[in-house]
């Protein structure tokens, strides 16, 4: 456990971590779609070298937030923002940040598993050739890293040239995941990253994640609760825009605070 | 947050309520019956009843059996349902629950057959004042706790805790008293032996109604109490 404790602020029962162990702070975020609110006044931190869960109803503003964190809204015009973001203790809107290296340490992996239509190699060397050069055996050193963290190495090192598009689902998404990793991120954001995914490659995936938490920071968001509950060791319960609740992962699905929570994570009508 | 009697009954899957409310039906149930089993021991001890006390005995497969059944429905909703919060604490609950009540059900077994014994003595018994007192005492605490439950009433699961300690100290006094009529009357040994195994049964039962409240305490406020001190146990109804 981190240095962490409850606080009620406001009637939200939220966990708070002491500064070192913080990584990204959210403070006060509101986030309108042409001036249409979806999350409002939203403060939370995020732990360090932990994974944290965002749980919510469809359209509750889960993956809103996660967008948020490392820029996404900035390409959509009709996005409007109030209140901070800090990453490592940094504004991450301030005038002096270089957005492509924010989303370099913030990498993020959507739903579907977006591999580019070149070669298994050519798509985890696609970060790295963007941001330095390298001689090809540090390349192809820093390929092999990638892929070995995302579990995969074993499965394609034979035919690293092949298409990415030949390997499977759950292989694709894993591929993606070690592009990520390849540009060495401080923090991996996934969205629904297993649910186009069968049991067996959600497993590995999952199991991808309890892995990385020794590396880097993940915040994840997902409909399924029963991967919360698997994976994360925080979970923020998000409904209509708001933080209702943050807690560590067993407290909340053992013994939440609020009314609320529970009905949602036991399948009980509001 | 404490959950109220009716939380189990609102799921969107009205057949996740009903396998929920049948734990809750079952585990009553199976209560009643060890109720019955420990009143219809303790009569057949005290009106030398070892035809009773047969039947009592006899019954204890019965207790079994709705252990068995109860312990299948949970693990059932476990494997199906993955149950969480208030859900999994009930299931917990009624497990621990179930298991509480089998071992009160074997206690009453215990006494039947000490009956037994001590009707085919055919020798007038000294002691049963103590096990009607006690008896009485740990009755009513098991009767409580399945109340509680019932009810998922936390102030009175808390107060049957609080009667343990009574009967605790109420056992150590009846069996210095066997222990003063053993030494007055030799001759009586073997009888006074069947009375102390069967104070001995009832006390037990009296820390099984105890673990019983404390499983309530658990399933309504999400707190185990079960190693906790007295003055922990008093504050938890502090802050309603």
């Amino acid at each position: 456990m981190l240095d962490a404790d409850m606080t009620d602020t406001e009637k939200t029962p939220a966990v708070r971590f002491a500064p070192e162990h913080c990584s990204l702070g959210i403070e006060r975020l509101s986030l309108a779609y042409a001036g249409k609110p979806a999350l409002n006044e939203l403060t939370l931190q995020i732990p360090r070298h932990r994974i944290t869960a965002f749980i919510g109803p469809s359209g509750c503003g889960k993956s809103t937030l996660l967008r948020a964190l490392n820029r996404l809204h900035d390409l959509n015009p009709e996005v409007t923002r109030r209140g901070r973001i800090t990453f490592e203790g940094e504004d991450i809107h301030a005038a002096n940040t270089h957005v492509a290296e924010l989303r370099r340490r913030v990498g993020m992996v959507f739903q579907a598993p977006n591999p580019f239509p070149m070669s298994i190699y050519e798509n985890v060397a696609f970060g790295l050739r963007l941001q330095k050069r390298l001689k090809k055996r540090q390349r192809d050193d820093v390929i092999e890293w990638a892929l070995r963290a995302a579990a995969l190495w074993d499965e394609v090192k034979d035919d690293l040239h092949a298409s990415a598009w030949q390997l499977s689902g759950g292989q694709q998404q894993r591929l993606v995941i070690a592009r990520t990793l390849a540009v060495k991120p401080d923090i991996l954001l996934l969205d629904e990253p297993a649910s186009a995914l069968d049991p067996i490659s959600t497993l590995k995936i999952e199991e991808l994640m309890g892995n990385l938490k020794h590396q880097l920071t993940l915040v994840l968001v997902t409909h399924n609760m029963q991967q919360a509950a698997r994976v994360s060791d925080y979970t923020a319960f998000i409904d209509d825009g708001r933080l209702i609740e943050y807690g560590t992962t067993d407290d909340i699905f053992t013994n939440p605070r609020l009314q609320r929570t529970e009905n949602y994570i036991t399948g009980r009508m509001n | 947050m404490d959950i109220t009697r009716d939380v189990h009954s609102q799921h969107i899957s009205r057949q996740f309520n009903q396998e929920l409310e049948a734990l809750k039906t079952h585990l009553m149930a199976m209560g009643g019956l060890v109720e019955k089993q420990l009143k219809d021991a303790v009569t057949a001890l005290v009106e030398g009843d070892s035809k009773l006390a047969a039947y009592v005995r006899d019954n204890d497969a019965e207790v079994n059996a709705l252990q068995l059944k109860l312990d299948d429905e949970c693990t059932r909703v476990l494997a199906r349902r993955q149950p969480a919060a208030s859900d999994l604490r009930l299931v917990l609950a009624v497990i621990r629950a179930t298991s509480d009540l089998e071992r009160i059900g074997d206690e009453a077994s215990k006494i039947a057959r000490n009956a037994i014994t001590l009707s085919e003595s055919h020798q007038a018994v000294r002691g049963l004042i103590e096990v009607r007192h006690i008896s009485d005492h740990v009755r009513r605490m098991l009767h409580d706790a399945l109340t509680a439950f019932a009810r998922f009433d936390t102030q009175l699961a808390v107060s049957v805790v609080r009667e343990d300690e009574l009967v605790d100290s109420e056992y150590s006094s009846a069996m210095r008293s066997l222990v003063t009529f053993m030494v007055e009357d030799p001759r009586s040994l073997s009888s006074m032996l069947n009375v102390m195994w069967i104070l001995r049964a009832l006390e037990r039962v009296g820390d099984h109604a105890d673990n019983l409240a404390e499983h309530v305490v658990y399933l309504v406020k999400g707190r185990d109490i079960r190693y906790s001190d007295p003055e922990t146990i008093a504050k938890l109804h502090d802050n309603d």
